[in-house]
């Protein structure tokens, strides 16, 4: 019985949390946008008892799916967060790994506090860190201002409202969620094992490579998760560092909800990016399994 | 200990009758009101008021269309009013609730009366145009002396823009401000909508954009005072705030709002009550303190936004009823146009061809 409630409890959370909103979500998406208060038809009327609930059912259609088939923007706003997110992600973990590895070889004594150091950051809003990158990168900002300085350039570089804004703004925000679940890992790993590989004739280059890094792969998994998944639907970073030749489909998104006032196309934009990251959810739900079986 | 509790429930019964009848909920556009107002009308009415800003019209928009704000005054502009009229948002007012509702100015409410027929919904706040931001060192240097800097050529001619991608320009980011006043660069009808007309703006605005650095309705009014950019099309009281900002900062930035020539925007950001408010009663004294003239006025001074408060004129000081750039002269308020709001499929089409002037797609 007690096992029951335990395992009730996390279902209970998923079903309130997210399916029920996610069904909403759904059921909007199959509607027509309309001018009034919700801006959208067809309302559910329980007070025509069946009749009301048939033809309720009756008007909603897929519709809104089909018109997101029939202009460019919606793919190419897709493609370009996948591309966005993927790049991003493997900029954390080229960044992340070795500050990780770092970490995790540092003397017992002050891993504490390197640790505190990723985790500093979190401590200020991230919406005022995402700001002070814009007063780094500005024509007129401290990094500008350092570069001419120095003298290596004459003409102040345009990074802000570039696409290379964007990368950097998600790799710095992401970064401690590649580099703890990747510490997390490495730091459990036994040393004897590379001594062992060490002892069977492998250099140290090639230990790492055949015993640190293939031990390591949960955690790189999971922190290749962590970043893609909300590097994927990121609106206030290209908003705020962007320029406005940065497509990104959270930006479509709040496009089509705000501008358009289409809340059913919005929600079907919204389901579409939930099937596309869903995928990767599965992958990394699997790989999780396999590993707990490994390891029981 | 019987006494104490007993009391404290008593307290917490009188302050939930008080929240029930004596609260009012104000939702307002940020930086637009002087918040010593704020104190007086608490102190005059004994209302307990709490003020809430947002930032753009979509976002007021969004919270009406879902309902149940909680808001009991909001203050959307002119076309968006109408759409949100047209919804059923707001609920009529009661003009026997507002006797200084006759401090209101003619002008103002003739031409609001598209967006809110007989003026039935909802009060004029403020008003302002949409128009050039201009960086007058900066844009002088690289245009010459002789830079049209009242005219929207400065902006739409190609030949002027890609000199002044090298100091920066920002747009609007809003197609509703932004192709009327390509239209009227035409000589067109700035409230086409036909597609015909928007392809033609469309055109005007492709061929500039290159040149244009950001697309942004905010971050402008820094990056005009910082001189970051040179040339800002942006809203009247806007660019006043970054000329303001500029010369406390002393940063040798001269910044000048100027309406262009061939006609420019007028815009009204308009009082109105939910039709969910959940204290209608004080949204109605809050309306009447508002209209107030000398309570008006002082709103205008702290802001420099003109008002549709005509007896408030009196009280206005020289540096904002006596600016052209807030409160224009005759043949020049007679040269500015309004617009209708778009219909929901003709929006589609615009947000798309805005898209495709951002991003190329």
């Amino acid at each position: 019985m007690r096992r029951l409630i335990l395992i009730a409890l996390p279902y209970l959370w998923l079903l309130a949390l997210f399916l029920v909103p996610f069904l909403i979500v759904i059921k909007i998406s199959l509607s027509d946008v309309a001018l009034a208060r919700p801006p959208y038809m067809p309302q559910l009327d329980l007070s025509a008892g069946l009749a009301g609930i048939k033809a309720f059912f009756s008007e909603l259609d897929f519709e809104n799916f089909f018109f997101l088939t029939t202009d460019e923007l919606y793919w190419r706003a897709y493609l370009s967060s996948l591309k966005i997110a993927l790049v991003s992600t493997l900029f954390t973990l080229a960044i992340g790994f070795p500050i990780a590895y770092g970490m995790a070889s540092a003397p017992r004594e002050w891993r504490p506090t390197l640790m505190m150091l990723v985790i500093l950051p979190f401590w200020t809003s991230f919406l005022i860190r995402v700001y002070s990158w814009m007063g780094i990168l500005s024509n007129t900002g401290l990094l500008n201002n350092f570069l001419m300085w120095t003298g290596i350039i004459n003409e102040p570089l345009q990074i802000m409202n570039t696409e290379i804004a964007v990368y950097i703004g998600i790799v710095y925000t992401y970064l401690p969620f590649m580099i703890l679940p990747v510490y997390s890992t490495l730091e459990k790993l036994d040393d004897s094992l590379l001594e062992a590989a060490e002892d069977l004739g492998c250099t140290r280059t090639s230990a790492f490579w055949r015993v640190t890094v293939p031990l390591s792969k949960p955690g790189i998994i999971a922190g290749c998760f962590l970043v893609f998944i909300p590097a994927l639907g990121e609106f206030v970073i290209p908003s705020l560092l962007g320029g406005s030749q940065t497509l990104m489909i959270g930006k479509v998104l709040w496009e089509e909800f705000f501008n358009n006032r289409d809340w059913p196309v919005a929600s079907a934009v919204a389901v579409v990016l939930l099937a596309i990251l869903i995928i990767p959810i599965i992958l990394f739900q699997r790989n999780e399994q396999k590993q707990r079986e490994a390891e029981q | 200990m019987k006494k104490p509790i007993l009391s404290l429930t008593a307290l917490l019964s009188l302050t939930a009758a008080a929240v029930q009848a004596e609260e009012v909920h104000v939702y307002n556009w940020s930086d637009y009101i002087d918040e010593e107002l704020l104190t007086k009308f608490e102190e005059e009415t004994g209302i307990e008021l709490i003020y809430d800003v947002f930032d753009s019209n979509e976002i007021l928009e969004t919270k009406m269309l879902a309902g149940g704000s909680g808001y009991d005054v909001v203050v959307p502009t002119g076309t968006f009013l109408q759409r949100q009229i047209m919804a059923g948002s707001f609920q009529p007012l009661d003009m026997s609730k507002l006797p200084n509702h006759e401090n209101m100015w003619d002008v103002i409410q003739t031409r609001t009366e598209p967006y809110d027929p007989g003026g039935e919904y909802s009060i004029n706040y403020m008003w302002g145009t949409t128009g050039l931001g201009v960086n007058v060192g900066k844009v002088t240097e690289v245009l010459g002396e002789d830079a049209p800097m009242t005219s929207l050529s400065l902006i739409f001619d190609p030949a002027n823009m890609e000199k002044l991608a090298s100091c920066g320009v920002h747009f609007l980011d809003a197609p509703t401000e932004m192709i009327p006043a390509a239209l009227t660069y035409l000589g067109m009808d700035p409230d086409a909508k036909d597609a015909d007309s928007l392809a033609k703006a469309e055109e005007v605005l492709m061929a500039v954009r290159p040149y244009v650095q950001k697309f942004d309705s905010s971050d402008y009014i820094n990056a005009l005072a910082n001189g970051d950019v040179c040339v800002a099309f942006g809203w009247s009281g806007d660019v006043l705030q970054s000329r303001d900002r500029a010369a406390e900062a002393d940063n040798g930035v001269e910044i000048a709002y100027n309406i262009p020539e061939e006609g420019a925007l007028m815009w009204f950001d308009q009082m109105a009550i939910p039709v969910d408010a959940p204290n209608p009663e004080a949204a109605h004294v809050f309306l009447n303190f508002i209209m107030d003239a000398q309570n008006m006025a002082a709103a205008s001074n702290y802001v420099y936004y003109a008002n549709g408060n005509l007896a408030s004129q009196e009280y206005l000081i020289e540096d904002v009823i006596g600016d052209t750039a807030i409160y224009p002269d005759q043949s020049t308020l007679d040269n500015l146009y309004t617009v209708t709001p778009f219909g929901p499929k003709e929006q589609r089409t615009l947000t798309r061809l805005w898209t495709k002037i951002k991003s190329g797609i």
